[in-house]
């Protein structure tokens, strides 16, 4: 034996530890993967060794790959191992290791709970916080129901180096587990004033996060958080604080009034910018903005003038926020802003940018665009120069095209957009085109000309790339073309632009707008040419449209085929009518009559589903499954009918025919996997009809194009200045007469100096056409909290007195039971879990329910010592007096005896070290030694004290039974599978068997159970099974083969301690 | 905080922890997001983005960048004065620390981010008393590892 343990040792000297793993990594660069898969087998090898040094090592390493980015999930159960050795070294490691791999569902988590439990409750302050810090990381549901209680023990544990990591870790018990806030929230609050300022601290961190997420319960707290901000120095704290109160304030207008004082205060005399930048935040969430808004804004110039780019960053994401409460405050600050826009850093850019967005008015939108527009031109690298596209448009077009006085402009602030080359946003600019020109009647014309001018100049926009999304603009300009034909000055040109073959290079989906406004376009040239007897220009019209739309008819886009064919042979016959000189225009532009409205993008969402109708409901029964077999010739017959109908389509003529061989030829010279037949193929491409058209559009020079010269949207800015002007003193003539008017009776002046908002009118009467929406819409908010915020769960009255339900789960605590008395009427609403005070009578009527003592004990064994258990009892103070000299004792029983220090007799108390203050509570821990631990037992004992109010004391005593059951003399121990299957082989043990009734829980939750409340460890589990161990502190082996039918048959070296353990396992399930 | 990163300048994790618990898959795709993002950054940029629904604060001392992410209503400026806090109790600890220490004793750099941060909240504002508890545990691992002998270590004592 001794041999095995020192080659062990030998071998671990040739291990790797950290350093070397690393030094490794670091010189295996070119084959790291290769590398560190050998590591990981050598990983794999010293975690089965049982020297628990060479495991904690190898856990080590795994958390370093971890890191790095290898999956190490499957060590998990390892990590555990080492967390549970008793060494702090090792502890440490494997804590740290839990909390970097373990999440909510690993499943080996549901392991530890015993082990952290014992962990927390450990002597050595570092062991306890080592745990903390790591449940922080990986509380789950579970263990935060299961160690709810425990750490708010630790809440009043006597080192503040606990304390602070107990209140912290509540937080995240309390996400976990809201059930937990209402009980511990009284020690919570009580932290705030702890001696120790980590401790404090941390309770006002805490109790911010909390009141952050659901403000209206922490009200009450106020006053105390007001005391905390006046009298602390230290800025971590009042930063916390101040946040609280900007989430209070909202609530609790009152609370703004008081704290205007010490806000000011701390602005101004504040150097450390991280609370200036709180307290400006607060002062504008809450309502102090009158008198202290001000000195804000000016702070918050400082901030942005100075060098240091994040103050820059923050001074303006700041006045983003009080540009929605208070825009003219910021809007004194533009010029500042627009100054941010030269900024080096993009942030910074993107920043000034959106606060522009909330300070554009009617009056000053032209001039902030036209800023932009030249930034637009500066700018480089694409995202940046999209960004301000977007805002550009976002700008203009916020709250119904609000500021917008000239839509000239803004049309031609489009059209100058789209001359940007690669952006992404063509698709935005169209829909925005499309947009106005439905909406805004007036503007129509002008649209329709600027549109026809860009469609004539497609080939620029389309011209670079194909990916090019500019193109997209095309869309709008052929669908506003064509709806509106009636403006077109020109539309036989426009048509013309339109049917061009370099169209046929565009997507498919443009495409097949092109053709279908091609149609409308027609329809308006037919209609503007009768009455014309000379009628050569309607029949121009139709040949162009029958030259070229067999272009499209062969378009590998469905859509666009579909359209082209449909009204090539319309067109076809409008020919023939023409030809015998029929008046067809009215006929034709009756298929293109009707307006279409804008319909508002939720209205399909707000149609009310009428009563009675089922949408889910079937309409006719689905068919069976046999039923479909049989359907199914059927649909092939059905398939093959489109055949019989095509000859008819090839039928059409001649010519066409000899134009569509033609394409097909072609297209086999252009696709290099078609084997040519004939050398002359290139020949019959260059004769190919159509073919003229393929070079590029001839650009006739003589005529500007007045979209490529220059900036439009200047000249409209200078007319509408000028307009304006005139405006202003026609207004002023006005002004002036009323003035002589009222001259002669004692009217007020009017001050016609500055000009506002609303004298702005716009330059023409722009009727903005509301989008629909259904008659019976039904307004809702689409403003819903998100269901799956878990703070929301947190939204808890913490002023309501507890109720008896809430009570914190006590594990193996049970509470002392208390001997019934007839007299006891008056203290029925005391829970079950809690003793039952007997108090003289006359006390009884005065005081009712004010005197409580509440007390909870766990039983636990002791390892060192087979026949010693320790009970630790926690006392709780639940009334309002105080209560001091304490004394417990137990009636010893033959078998149990209350451990009494030397020299006492055997019936003497023992005396309890603490005083306990009202609604404090407090442990104190007593060691019994036990005989024989296979069978469960009560012992009676009574708790004396003296309560001391302020004019008397009386001395009370309390009754109460301790239950020892065969549970608590079981030790959680870890146990390996072969060493399992040894211990079954030996025969040593006694077998025995339960069925479980009525159980219906995940698998593994009935295990984590079984682990939790019996002190068991799983082994193994597989599948549907799992063996479990523990052992007691004699040493009794207790197995147990658990099976998803919830049967457990169990094996025992002592029966009767096996049956008594089953028992009570029974009855666990039982309660739930 | 939701989480705390340290990378170097070539892209390589140092440090992570992650104070609500997260799948693995999401951390990995988290962080290599959030690397590239950051790295692209020029030198002259301020030291907050806004990523996803998070806030992102990062610092680079050196060749390391650290980098925490922080809720919508959180205190960028505070958020730095941690990070600042943080190098400082690093620097303290290692004696003037450098990207090796932190990638040897790994370990030991996340023990210290444990003392000072606690599920993502400030646990100690003193730089002394951090210090102290990181000593003290230091210590009283000394004491487990020292009384060993050679001899007790190979189990013959």
């Amino acid at each position: 034996m001794a041999l095995k343990i020192v080659k062990g040792s030998i071998d671990r000297i040739f291990d790797k530890n950290l350093q070397d793993l690393v030094r490794g990594i670091r010189n295996h660069k070119e084959d790291e993967a290769k590398y560190i898969s050998t590591c990981i087998d050598e990983i794999k090898q010293e975690l089965k060794q049982d020297n628990i040094a060479v495991k904690a090592n190898a856990v080590c390493k795994l958390t370093y790959l971890q890191m790095l980015g290898y999956d190490v999930s499957w060590a998990a159960f390892n990590i555990v191992e080492v967390m549970s050795s008793s060494k702090f070294t090792y502890k440490r490691i494997g804590y740290l290791a839990a909390s970097q791999c373990f999440h909510e569902s690993t499943d080996v988590i549901m392991l530890t709970t015993n082990q952290i439990r014992k962990d927390l409750s450990s002597p050595n302050q570092y062991d306890t916080g080592v745990a903390l810090t790591g449940l922080s990381c990986f509380v789950t549901p579970d263990l935060a129901r299961d160690l709810a209680n425990d750490i708010m023990t630790l809440m009043s544990h006597t080192k503040p180096y606990i304390r602070k990591k107990a209140v912290l870790i509540m937080y995240k018990v309390f996400l976990k587990y809201p059930e937990s806030l209402r009980p511990a929230f009284p020690r919570l609050k009580e932290k705030l004033e702890d001696p120790d300022p980590g401790v404090q601290s941390a309770a006002v961190n805490v109790i911010c996060e909390l009141a952050r997420r659901n403000p209206k319960n922490y009200l009450s707290l106020a006053p105390l958080f007001f005391k905390l901000m006046t009298s602390s120095t230290n800025n971590w704290v009042l930063i916390k604080i101040i946040k609280l109160f900007g989430a209070l304030t909202p609530l609790e207008p009152r609370l703004g009034k008081k704290l205007i004082e010490p806000l000011t205060n701390l602005i101004h005399s504040t150097s450390a910018m991280s609370l200036l930048y709180e307290c400006v935040n607060t002062v504008i969430a809450g309502q102090y903005w009158e008198s202290v808004g001000n000195l804000c804004v000016q702070k918050l110039r400082i901030l942005i003038e100075d060098s240091d780019q994040n103050l820059k960053y923050l001074g303006l994401l700041a006045m983003s926020k009080i540009l929605k409460t208070h825009p003219k405050s910021v809007q004194s600050h533009k010029d500042l802003i627009l100054q941010c826009l030269d900024d080096k850093d993009e942030s910074i850019r993107l920043r000034a940018l959106d606060l522009l967005y909330g300070m554009v008015s009617k009056k000053n939108l032209m001039e902030i665009v036209k800023k932009l527009m030249l930034h637009v031109d500066k700018a480089e690298g694409t995202t940046y120069r999209d960004e301000l596209l977007t805002k550009i448009i976002d700008i203009c077009s916020q709250s119904n095209y609000q500021y917008i006085t000239n839509f000239e402009w803004y049309i031609s602030i489009l059209v100058e957009l789209t001359r940007l080359e690669g952006t992404r946003h063509g698709h935005l600019i169209a829909s925005q085109m499309l947009d106005v020109a439905i909406r805004v009647k007036a503007i129509r014309a002008f649209a329709v000309a600027q549109m026809a001018t860009l469609l004539d100049n497609a080939h620029l926009l389309t011209g670079n790339t194909q990916r090019n999304g500019i193109c997209e603009v095309l869309y709008a300009a052929a669908w506003i073309c064509g709806e509106f034909s009636e403006h077109l000055e020109n539309p036989m040109q426009t048509l013309e632009a339109m049917l061009r073959p370099k169209v046929a290079t565009l997507p498919g989906h443009i495409q097949a707008v092109y053709v279908q406004n091609a149609a409308k376009l027609f329809a308006t040239v037919l209609k503007g040419e009768e009455g014309n007897t000379d009628g050569t220009a309607a029949q121009e019209a139709s040949q162009l449209m029958i030259d070229r739309l067999p272009l499209f008819v062969q378009s590998a886009n469905l859509e666009v085929q579909e359209r082209a064919s449909c009204i090539l042979q319309l067109v076809k016959y409008i020919q023939k009518l023409q030809q015998k000189d029929v008046e067809v225009a009215e006929e034709v532009n009756a298929l293109f009559a009707g307006e279409l409205n804008p319909v508002a993008p939720k209205a399909q969402k707000k149609v009310p589903v009428p009563e009675g109708l089922d949408l889910d409901a079937w309409i006719n029964e689905p068919p069976s499954e046999s039923e479909s077999e049989d359907e199914q010739p059927k649909a092939i017959f059905a398939k093959e009918e489109p055949k019989h109908s095509r000859p008819r389509h090839t039928e059409v003529d001649e010519k066409e025919l000899a134009r569509r061989r033609e394409a097909r030829k072609q297209e086999q010279a252009n696709n290099p996997f078609y084997i040519k037949a004939s050398p002359s193929s290139q020949k019959v491409y260059q004769e190919a009809p159509g073919v003229e058209h393929i070079p590029v559009v001839q650009i006739d020079l003589n005529v500007v194009l007045p979209f490529s010269c220059l900036p439009m949207s200047d000249q409209y800015v200078k007319m509408e200045e000028e307009r304006r002007q005139k405006e202003r003193a026609e207004k002023k003539k006005k002004e002036k007469k009323k003035r002589k008017e009222k001259r002669s009776g004692r009217g007020k002046k009017h001050d016609s100096a500055p000009e506002s908002e609303e004298d702005i009118t716009p330059a023409h009467m722009v009727d903005i056409v509301t989008e629909e929406m259904p008659e019976n819409a039904l307004p809702s908010d689409d403003d819903e909290r998100d269901p799956t915020d878990p703070h929301k769960a947190l939204d808890i009255d913490l002023d309501k007195p507890l109720a008896d339900s809430e009570k914190l789960p006590v594990r193996s605590h049970r509470a002392a039971e208390a001997q019934k008395s007839p007299t006891d009427g008056e203290t029925e609403n005391a829970t079950l879990q809690e003793p039952k005070k007997k108090s003289s009578k006359e006390k009884r009527e005065k005081k009712k329910d004010k005197e409580r003592d509440r007390k909870v004990y766990d039983i636990q064994g002791n390892l060192q010592d087979g026949s010693q258990v320790v009970v630790s009892v926690i006392f709780e103070n639940k009334c309002n007096s105080f209560l001091k000299s304490m004394e417990f004792n137990v009636l010893d029983s033959l078998n149990s005896k209350l451990q009494r220090p030397e020299g006492s007799g055997p019936h003497d108390g023992l005396v309890v070290p603490f005083q306990l203050p009202p609604g404090v509570s407090n442990e104190a821990r007593f060691v019994f030694t036990v005989q024989s631990i296979v069978m469960p037992q009560k012992l009676k004992g009574t708790l004396t004290f003296i309560v001391k109010n302020e004019d008397d004391s009386t001395h009370e005593k309390l009754d109460f039974k301790l239950h020892f059951t065969c549970t608590s003399y079981l030790i959680t121990t870890p146990c390996y599978s072969d060493a399992f299957a040894k211990l079954l082989e030996s025969g040593d043990l006694k077998s025995s068997s339960i069925r479980l009734e009525g159980v219906n829980m995940p698998f593994h939750h009935l295990l984590a159970r079984i682990c939790f409340h019996h002190h068991f460890s799983v082994v193994e589990r597989i599948d549907s099974c799992a063996s479990m161990y523990s052992r007691s502190i004699q040493g009794h082996h207790v197995c147990l083969l658990v099976k998803t039918t919830v049967s457990i048959d169990a094996k025992c070296d002592e029966p009767t301690l096996l049956g008594n353990v089953l028992d009570e396992i029974k009855q666990t399930f039982s309660q739930c | 905080m939701r989480f705390m990163l340290l990378f170097s300048r070539q892209g390589k994790l140092r440090l992570q922890k992650w104070y609500t618990a997260t799948a693995e898959r999401d951390k990995k795709k988290m962080v290599r997001e959030l690397m590239q993002t950051v790295l692209a950054r020029k030198p002259k940029m301020c030291s907050f983005l806004e990523w996803r629904d998070l806030k992102i604060v990062y610092k680079r001392y050196a060749s390391l960048y650290f980098c925490c992410a922080i809720e919508e209503q959180d205190n960028e400026l505070i958020t730095l004065e941690i990070i600042h806090r943080f190098v400082e109790l690093l620097d303290k600890y290692f004696g003037s620390v450098c990207e090796l220490d932190i990638i040897f004793n790994f370990e030991k750099a996340y023990f210290i981010l444990d003392e000072f941060l606690m599920g993502g909240e400030i646990q100690d504002t003193s730089k002394k008393s951090v210090l102290k508890a990181i000593e003290q545990a230091d210590l009283l691992q000394e004491e487990d590892e020292s009384p060993r002998s050679v001899l007790e270590e190979m189990g013959l004592a």
